[in-house]
């Protein structure tokens, strides 16, 4: 435990509402190809996330941020430990589409790679109508599927004509707009967004990151936000948590542990962000 | 006054196409220094990978070029097939962003490195291995002797860039093209496969030309930085980073979230093509 796990584990306003996610001694073990050992990507990990709070998940590339937002979706079984999402465990991995498809109502994920994560044949309006139908139950009409569908476009910034178009027709923000279209439409209580803005151009990530905000300021929303980009980090998230080979070994509230990081490892990430009169430079010598 | 080492003067490339020109490289200008650095910034398809390829002559033949490439007072165009051979092996290196596309997944790491010397300079094999040994520990690889048995895919991305730069500096060119070198990596590879380059070409008194969208990341590792926007240059020099002078810039830098301090909202950029053009007809 470090000094600032208390400060980790505790609500954005303290005394408010029950945890939306609750991780509690999490493990992932991928057994190893022929020969090599085991890998302990996720090694007792626990945080919490409320309601309507952005709480990132930072820490160097293979640190497990991944797989933790990968165990919480349902693409990756659970080694060991607890996961609950609204108090309904995870653990046991999905069995029935039912299932699967009431857990995607409640978490969405956006991916880092716009271009790959939308099917190409498929229209703008037709991805995000997809995915209102699936999560508006038998009861909505075609008509009013659609008209979702183009509100929800249009929430993002994207007006009418976009509904008819393909994804290679669009710029990589464009596309991972529809990506975050696509999410809102389930009506989720989480977005998970992994490096959801690393691959996009400074102009795009700040309309990204804007609209992330906005979207939180018009509805209730929770994002686990990953990414290993402390500037973006400190503009979108409340709380973070540090990860350092497969554990949490930081966290707190994104500004003070931003401010003066006290463990050595989130002092390590902090400085290493290139900054005004900011050098590189060399760590021990490298063994992997 | 004498050369600098590299030299773009008015470097145009235009795509052919069935309606006619696309022009991808609109007047490029710039000089590189013996031993000076150059941050070469901008977003994505402005013209930066298409002005290394420029450099080096590898430019896609549908492209039309025109305007000079002079290294040490040599045009680049004008080369003759031998010289361009011995421009491209012995003076420049090239460093990319995914090492991975470029070496060969079923080659050690020792192949790898030793090839260009054995094949082209006919060093003996096992004196380029000994070379090749000295410069990943130079580099901070640790135990290179079993790294030169290795495979590319057993190796971490920060560890195989190492050995990108390693394989860079055994040729002992004169000047580095590296074209987002870190963009793949975490902060904490990225600084320090920065401080490695910066460390060995201060030491070796090598040029560089450093491509990245991370500005500051430019402004603290180069001597001057030259702002691309659209295939021109908009800005360059000494001032960029502390004092940006062109409207792009300025938004460039000021739409980059801070560790720092958080604001409300980003600042959108405003500019496009339309003030682009609207600024450069209202300077001429
Ligand atoms: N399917 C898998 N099989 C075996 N090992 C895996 C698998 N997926 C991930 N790993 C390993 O688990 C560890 C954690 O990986 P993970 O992708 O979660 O890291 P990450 O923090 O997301 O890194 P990055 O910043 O590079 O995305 C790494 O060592 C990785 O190689
Ligand atoms: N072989 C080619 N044929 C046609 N167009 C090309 C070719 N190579 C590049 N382009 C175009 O030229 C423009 C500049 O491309 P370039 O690769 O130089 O951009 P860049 O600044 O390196 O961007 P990035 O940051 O994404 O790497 C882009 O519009 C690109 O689509
Ligand atoms: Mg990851
Ligand atoms: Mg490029």
């Amino acid at each position: 435990m470090t000094p600032n796990e208390t400060r980790a584990t505790g609500p954005a306003t303290a005394g408010r509402a029950e945890p939306i996610v609750v991780a509690r001694g999490l493990r992932k073990i991928f057994p190893g190809r022929a020969g090599d050992e085991p890998v302990i990507a996720v090694d007792d990990v626990s945080f919490e996330l409320f309601p309507n709070e952005c709480l990132a998940i930072v820490g160097e590339s293979g640190s497990g941020k991944t797989t933790v937002a990968r165990m919480l979706v349902g693409l990756e079984t659970v080694t060991a430990g607890e996961l609950a999402v609204r108090g309904e465990s995870r653990a046991a991995g999905v069995k029935r589409l039912a299932d699967r498809r009431r857990w995607a109502k409640e978490v969405q994920y956006v991916f880092q790679d716009p271009y790959s994560s939308l099917n190409g044949r498929q229209r703008i309006g037709d991805i995000v109508a997809t995915s209102v139908a699936l999560h508006a139950g038998d009861t909505a009409t075609r008509r009013a599927v659609q008209r979702r569908a183009l509100e929800i476009l249009d929430s993002v910034g994207l007006d009418e004509r976009f509904a008819a178009k393909h994804p290679h027709q669009l710029s990589g923000g464009q596309r991972q707009r529809v990506a975050i279209a696509r999410a809102l439409a389930a009506d989720p209580a989480v977005i998970v967004l992994d490096e959801a803005v690393a691959a996009l151009d400074v102009s795009i990530q700040a309309q990204i990151l804007n609209l992330l905000a906005d979207i939180r300021a018009a509805r209730e929303v929770s994002y686990l936000f990953i990414s290993h980009d402390l500037a973006v980090v400190n503009q979108i998230s409340d709380r973070m948590i540090v990860m350092e080979q497969g554990r949490v070994v930081d966290g707190g509230r994104t500004a003070e542990l931003l401010a003066e990081p006290v463990h050595p490892y989130t002092r390590s990430l902090r400085a290493a962000v290139p900054r005004p009169g900011w050098r590189p430079v060399r760590r021990e010598r490298l063994a992997s | 006054m004498t050369d600098p080492l590299l030299r773009l003067d008015n470097v145009r490339a235009a795509l052919r196409l069935r309606g006619g020109e696309q022009e991808l490289l609109r007047g490029v200008s710039f000089t590189i220094g013996a031993g000076e650095a150059l941050g070469l910034v901008g977003e994505s398809g402005s013209g930066k990978s298409l002005t290394t390829r420029a450099i080096t002559r590898m430019l896609d033949p549908a492209f039309r070029v025109t305007g000079d490439i002079a290294f040490e007072g040599a045009s680049v165009p004008r080369m003759n097939a031998q010289a361009l051979r011995r421009y491209r092996q012995r003076d420049v290196g090239m460093i990319f962003q995914d090492p991975r596309a470029h070496v060969n997944p079923v080659h050690r790491v020792g192949d790898f490195l030793t090839e260009a010397l054995v094949r082209d300079r006919g060093v003996d094999r096992r004196d380029a291995e000994r070379r090749a040994v000295e410069l990943l520990d130079e580099v901070g690889v640790r135990t290179p002797e079993q790294r030169l048995r290795q495979y590319p895919h057993e190796l971490s991305g920060g560890l195989l860039q190492r050995v990108m730069i390693a394989s860079v500096l055994l040729a002992e060119p004169k000047l580095i093209l590296a074209d987002e070198p870190t963009t793949a990596l975490d902060v904490t590879a990225q600084s320090d496969v920065m401080a490695i380059l910066d460390e060995q070409r201060r030491a070796r008194g090598l040029s560089l030309l450093f491509i990245t969208h991370d500005l500051e990341l430019a402004a603290a590792c180069c001597d001057r930085l030259a702002v691309m926007y659209a295939g021109e240059i908009v800005e360059q020099g000494a001032h960029v980073y502390e004092a940006p002078r062109h409207p792009y810039t300025i938004e460039l830098l000021g739409a980059r979230p801070s560790i720092e301090h958080r604001v409300e909202r980003l600042p959108v950029l405003r500019y496009d093509r339309a003030a682009h053009e609207l600024l450069k007809a209202e300077a001429s």
